[in-house]
């Protein structure tokens, strides 16, 4: 168990609004948020841990998994909709044979939608990790992930 | 409020010699979008460039000017010369620009797009002269691209805080009737007039008032809230001053989808200068207005740009909308009274109260005034973010700013998974609240999708109802089960497994959600489907009776063929091609083998872009019958 929860949780106050930061915090920080982050934070916010899951649930940005390595987003905007990003991510789907949501046995990448980067004129895009492409198609994109390892 | 007066006198003094430069700046639009484009890595390079040349010249980094299709965008000014800027640049094209311009001296013609000088210069057009941007009217977008937004000195050189300071003269209900006078509406989608709920909540009861900015942005496809705050930052802030002054607030929350960082590093070091500037805190500039910002980061959920479900989520709830009454104007956050107003609302009024009414009232007509940002995507040949007086005519917008369609025109959707798909007969349609209504279409926030001969209308209708199911808070029924089954509806006739009595299905599942819905997400969820049943009717009655989807889309409808008399034997597809469907020797027609063909148009697009292939791939549904 990471030490730095406490020392990310002594910076919020002791009420409910403050439960979403915190998850993001923990979230940005630990990579997800595992079940025995969830125990502290119920304890020190005096609220139950369902309580908890209830309200992280709801969220997309949450999630309860270890992420792989890298982490690709495709893009299910609209605007890449329209210019087949769904292609894209059956493509990725069955490229690393995980569905979205999912990590890849290697730990090498995780997969999620999203809906809309705001780069909707350069569609179709793709985020893997801090980066964005754009205008992608599948060509370009099996190429791309050979650089991550 | 002196010590901002010197600093806007140091700011001007500042902004001068940029425009009457000794070295060479060059800008380059870093917005999320110019970033996306590659624009990094052309500063990377252009800082290495002048390095090596050893120039003096510096770089700077500005927001987004609109035209998204020219990004990444890199201007140039020398001094005594006016700033020209190139389109489109990539890491080769740079060398030769920088070459040219800097080096020579001499503007690179042909590579560049336009130029922002006074007066004629060379055989470049003046970049507010172009056809995209010739028919827009900035007022919102006024500073995008021009100014640095990371510098609050920039946004004060070119009069910013000048409409707060204005309001802090005026009583505040003399600030709303101003607001009123100008005619201003909600831009986040329903049009409500600012005024109207402005007056509720200072009028409200409480000690402890609040305003919210909605950066939400949930419409997927819509980017013009990110934009401005990435390249106009201290305008937005500046809107919420004014609003929270005029209301009677004291603090101010800005809720803002993570997914855009950079959006959320610009407002936090924005409203760090505000603070060293004394436009945040207590009796901020002398007055006895006090007044703090802070950021709320939302989390991802669709709902929770609706007012009841936002204000649950920075109150650490589950994002569900509540019935109203009570509105939020009147018991919000907290309890207490609150406005939400919209980003683009927020950033309008600096402009209201630094131009006056009268001033706003120029633009728009009556009932609509001023102007509205749009983000213009799709198979539209110009996308990007655009600013338009409200009643400009849909075919204005798509033909003379976007520049026209990929191929034939089929669809715009307006209002995003709220709105409505308008077919061809709409080209006149003035873009007003009232016009877009009349049509079962909504403003909504400003996405405006474009659709041509390629894209499938009961594909997109079920992509947008998909959505909305999916992002559907799950508390009244009528949402929740409903729209589930239209989705299943949707998703038979797009296999190819629809009945004729769908149609009917679809239309009366429809209209009861809109009745029955709790809030604007069940309200609207099914105007696509119901917009797309009115007008592209055909196209359904195709998927059902014929198993046709004319524009190639819908997977089980479809097949992808060889065209051998075409086919060059290039191999480029049996070497993409992920399950071996596609079988042959080099230099003769290859063999599609149709079970093994999983149409994931991989073979397609190589056939496409491959100089040596011969376009031989096609995708093919079944004949028209019906
Ligand atoms: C499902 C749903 C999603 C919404 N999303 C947004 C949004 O992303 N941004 C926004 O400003 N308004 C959104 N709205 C509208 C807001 O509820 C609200 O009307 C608006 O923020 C008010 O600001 P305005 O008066 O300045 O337009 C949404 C409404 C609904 C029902
Ligand atoms: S729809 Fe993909 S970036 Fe907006």
């Amino acid at each position: 168990m990471p030490e730095n929860i406490d020392s990310i949780l002594s910076q919020y106050s002791r009420t409910l609004d403050e439960l979403i930061p915190i998850l993001q915090d923990v979230q940005s920080e630990f990579g997800y948020i595992g079940s025995e982050l969830v125990k502290k934070i119920s304890r020190y916010l005096r609220i139950s841990e369902n309580q908890i899951y209830g309200v992280a649930s709801f969220y997309a940005q949450f999630r309860f998994t270890a992420p792989g390595r890298n982490s690709i987003r495709v893009c299910l905007g609209t605007a890449c909709h329209v210019r087949g990003g769904a292609t894209l991510l059956e493509m990725l789907e069955r490229g690393l044979e995980i569905t979205c949501g999912e990590t890849t046995p290697d730990g090498r990448f995780d997969l999620e939608r999203v809906a809309c980067l705001g780069c909707c004129a350069l569609s179709p895009v793709v985020q893997i990790n801090k980066n964005i492409y754009s205008r992608m198609t599948v060509t370009k994109l099996t190429e791309l992930l050979k650089v991550y390892e | 409020m002196n010590k901002l007066k010197e600093k806007i006198v140091l700011a001007k003094k500042k902004w001068e010699e940029l425009e009457n430069n000794r070295e060479p700046i060059i800008f380059v639009g870093a917005a999320s979008c110019g970033r996306a484009a590659g624009a990094l890595e052309l500063i990377n390079e252009i800082g290495t460039f002048i390095k090596d040349h050893n120039i003096k010249a510096r770089i700077i980094q500005v927001g987004c000017i609109g035209p998204c299709y020219l990004e990444p965008l890199v201007d140039i000014k020398l001094p005594g010369e006016p700033r020209v800027s190139y389109n489109n640049v990539n890491t080769k094209t740079l060398q030769v620009i920088l070459k040219s311009h800097l080096i020579e001296g001499k503007p690179h013609v042909k590579l560049s797009i336009g130029h922002f000088g006074k007066d004629r210069y060379k055989d470049i057009p003046h970049f507010f002269e172009l056809p995209m941007l010739k028919p827009q009217v900035r007022i919102v977008l006024r500073n995008c691209g021009l100014i640095d937004p990371e510098d609050i000195d920039h946004y004060l050189a070119v009069d910013g805080y000048q409409g707060f300071m204005n309001a802090l003269t005026m009583k505040p209900d003399d600030v709303i009737a101003t607001v009123r006078q100008a005619g201003l509406r909600g831009r986040g989608g329903a049009g409500f007039p600012t005024f109207r709920k402005w007056t509720v909540c200072r009028n409200a009861p409480g000690e402890q008032k609040y305003l919210i900015c909605n950066a939400d942005e949930g419409d997927p496809g819509a980017f013009m809230n990110r934009s401005l705050i990435e390249s106009d930052t201290h305008a937005v802030l500046e809107g919420m001053l004014i609003a929270g002054y005029a209301i009677g607030a004291s603090k101010g929350i800005i809720y803002i989808r993570a997914e855009y960082p950079l959006a959320i590093e610009r407002l936090k070091n924005a409203l760090q200068q505000m603070r060293e500037n004394g436009l945040l805190g207590n009796n901020i500039l002398g007055s006895n207005f006090n007044f703090d910002i802070k950021i709320k980061e939302g989390a991802g959920a669709f709902v929770c740009g609706e007012e009841t479900a936002l204000i649950g989520s920075i109150e650490g709830k589950r994002g569900m909308p509540r019935s109203r009454p009570p509105f939020p104007a009147i018991a919000g956050l907290f309890g207490c009274p609150t406005i939400i107003n919209n980003v683009e609302t927020l950033g309008t009024l600096p402009n209201i109260l630094r131009n006056g009414a009268e001033w706003y009232t120029r633009y728009g007509k009556e009932g609509n005034r001023g102007t509205k940002t749009f983000s213009l995507v799709g198979k539209i040949r110009r996308p990007g973010l655009i600013e338009v007086q409200l009643g400009t005519p849909l075919k204005e917008i798509i033909f003379d700013i976007g520049g026209g369609v990929q191929k034939n025109f089929k669809a715009i959707q307006t209002g995003g998974p709220s709105g409505g798909c308008l077919s061809e007969e709409f080209l006149e349609l003035p873009v007003d609240y009232e016009s877009l209504a009349s049509a079962g279409s909504i403003m909504g926030s400003g996405g405006l999708i474009v659709m041509d001969e390629d894209t499938c209308i009961v594909d997109v209708a079920k992509y947008f109802l998909d959505f909305t199911q999916k992002e559907s808070c799950g508390k009244c029924v009528p949402c929740r089960v409903g729209t589930r089954h239209m989705v299943e509806i949707l998703e038979r006739i797009t296999h190819g497994e629809g009945v004729p009595e769908d149609l009917l299905a679809l239309r009366t599942l429809g209209e009861t959600i809109k009745k029955g819905a709790l809030c604007g997400l069940g309200q609207t969820a099914p105007n696509p489907v119901l917009t797309t049943l009115r007008y592209f009717r055909n196209e359904y009655i195709e998927h059902i009776k014929d198993r046709r989807c004319r524009a190639t889309v819908c997977k089980d409808l479809i097949e992808f063929r060889v065209i051998k008399e075409k086919c060059t034997g290039c191999q480029s597809c049996v070497r993409v091609c992920p399950t071996g469907a596609i079988t042959g020797p080099r230099s003769e027609p290859h063999n599609l083998d149709p079970t093994k063909c999983i149409k994931c148009r991989s073979c397609y697009e190589v056939c496409r872009y491959e100089a040596i292939a011969g376009d031989a791939i096609v995708i093919r549904s079944a004949e028209k019958k019906s």
